[in-house]
């Protein structure tokens, strides 16, 4: 049986976590706000950018000298897992269920007999992928210090990719993020970044120029595919990491709300047995005093 | 006179969305004008500055790195990398990017790295030139 100080010390204490939680609560939700809003504004981008794509590639027929980033390097063998996940926990299931989807894939992949390396953006998920695939991770890039997420950020990953598979060192690429959907609910994706997936483009006009229309190019149309497909690079990963930084704050929103909630019930427990062993004390001694002076 | 839509898009938010008369691009291949139901072009653009004619008689000049446009009858759109409103450009700032390129073109070895920032440095240059009237 805890003595009332040792009661009354475990409601303190867990009045102050409560406090804790509700604050991280309450940031997660003004930051949320304004991860929403940088996810919203960077959408039209990356929608012209790949509708431009979509035709651009769909004008390129039979991909003959199509640009390796957009039809592959041919090869299947070595891949690429690019995880990016939060630099900072207590946010739910976020990072777990990002690091457990790419740890899936690679074990399936390892299983296939191809290599499998990974990069990983964000410390959370190189500390849970590390456990597993020491030997796979070839890089790890914090978060920290680039807050909140920029477009700089974003190109400097880019380029670190492009660097390698331009040396070679893998044939294919996917992209683990979680997709914002609300607050409750953060799916994890993989989405594949080389060879580039692109929209189909039918149906879809970028400016009112139909695909079919015949498009000049200035330079080649080549060129400009050379240029555009390590921009999309860079839009893709953006975008993951806008979607990534929404889901982030939605995850900690709920896993703080919940953790606020649950500290409630445990003071609300905690001061009922404090009350009862406090009555039962004042019972006991009542009865001591009322028999001792019977005794006498 | 006629208009046409036009949208400027950076990849942080959208820059600009309106109708105007006229857009002059700054073209890898040359400067442009484009005027409504102009030929479809997708074409690059260097670093300069886009002149943006809402109605006649006055611009708004925007400076432009790097991005390119898709050009269509009705609609043009840019999508750049970097973009700011020309007031807030000064000459200071691309001496440092010039001088960040000649650095990064002298500690680099790989001949086609070295060419690409060779043509970024003249285009920084010609931009200053552009910004100095």
């Amino acid at each position: 049986m805890p003595s009332l100080k040792d009661l009354r010390n475990r409601i303190t204490s867990v009045k102050s976590t409560q406090k804790i939680t509700k604050a991280m609560q309450m940031v997660a939700a003004a930051k949320l706000r304004r991860a929403q809003t940088a996810a919203e504004s960077g959408r039209p981008y990356a929608e012209k950018m790949s509708a431009t794509l979509g035709n651009l590639a769909a004008n390129l027929v039979g991909g003959v000298g199509a640009p390796k980033l957009l039809s592959g390097t041919g090869a299947d063998k070595t891949h690429l897992l690019i995880v990016c996940t939060a630099d900072r926990g207590l946010c739910g299931a976020f990072n777990s269920s990002i690091s457990r989807l790419a740890a899936k894939h690679a074990r399936q992949l390892a299983s296939e007999g191809k290599t499998v390396k990974i990069f990983t953006v964000g410390k959370k998920g190189y500390d849970m992928l590390r456990r597993q695939f020491r030997a796979e991770i070839i890089e790890n890039i914090d978060i920290r210090g680039t807050r909140p997420v920029d477009y700089a950020f974003a190109s400097e990953i880019a380029e670190k990719i492009l660097a390698r598979f331009d040396a070679g060192e893998f044939d294919v690429a996917t992209l683990y993020f979680s997709a914002f959907k609300s607050v409750i609910s953060q799916i994890p994706t993989a989405q594949k970044l080389i060879p580039a997936e692109l929209p189909d483009a039918e149906g879809k006009t970028t400016t009112g120029a139909s695909a079919d229309a015949a498009m000049e190019f200035e330079p080649s149309e080549e060129g400009i595919l050379d240029t555009l497909l390590p921009k999309n690079l860079t839009v893709q990963i953006y975008k993951a990491l806008l979607e990534n930084a929404a889901s982030e704050q939605g995850a900690r929103m709920s896993a703080m709300d919940s953790a606020t909630r649950n500290a409630g019930e445990m003071i609300k427990k905690q001061t009922q047995i404090y009350n009862r062993t406090r009555q039962a004390m004042i019972t006991k001694e009542l009865i001591e005093i009322i028999s001792g002076a019977e005794a006498l | 006179m006629a208009t046409f839509h036009f949208d400027f898009v950076g990849p942080e938010r959208t820059l600009y969305s309106g109708e105007v008369q006229a857009v002059q691009l700054p073209g890898t291949e040359g400067e442009m004008t484009v005027l409504p139901k102009h030929a479809p072009v997708l074409t690059t653009l260097k670093v300069g500055v886009i002149t943006v004619t809402e109605t006649s008689g006055s611009g708004k000049r925007i400076y432009v790195q790097g991005g390119f446009a898709d050009i269509g009858p009705e609609s043009v759109t840019v999508l750049a990398e970097r973009a700011a409103p020309i007031e807030e450009v000064n000459p200071a700032m691309l001496d440092k990017e010039i001088e960040q390129a000649e650095l990064d073109r002298d500690a680099t070895t790989d001949l086609g790295k070295r060419e690409q920032l060779n043509a970024q440095i003249v285009q920084l240059q010609e931009a200053k030139k552009v910004l100095a009237f």
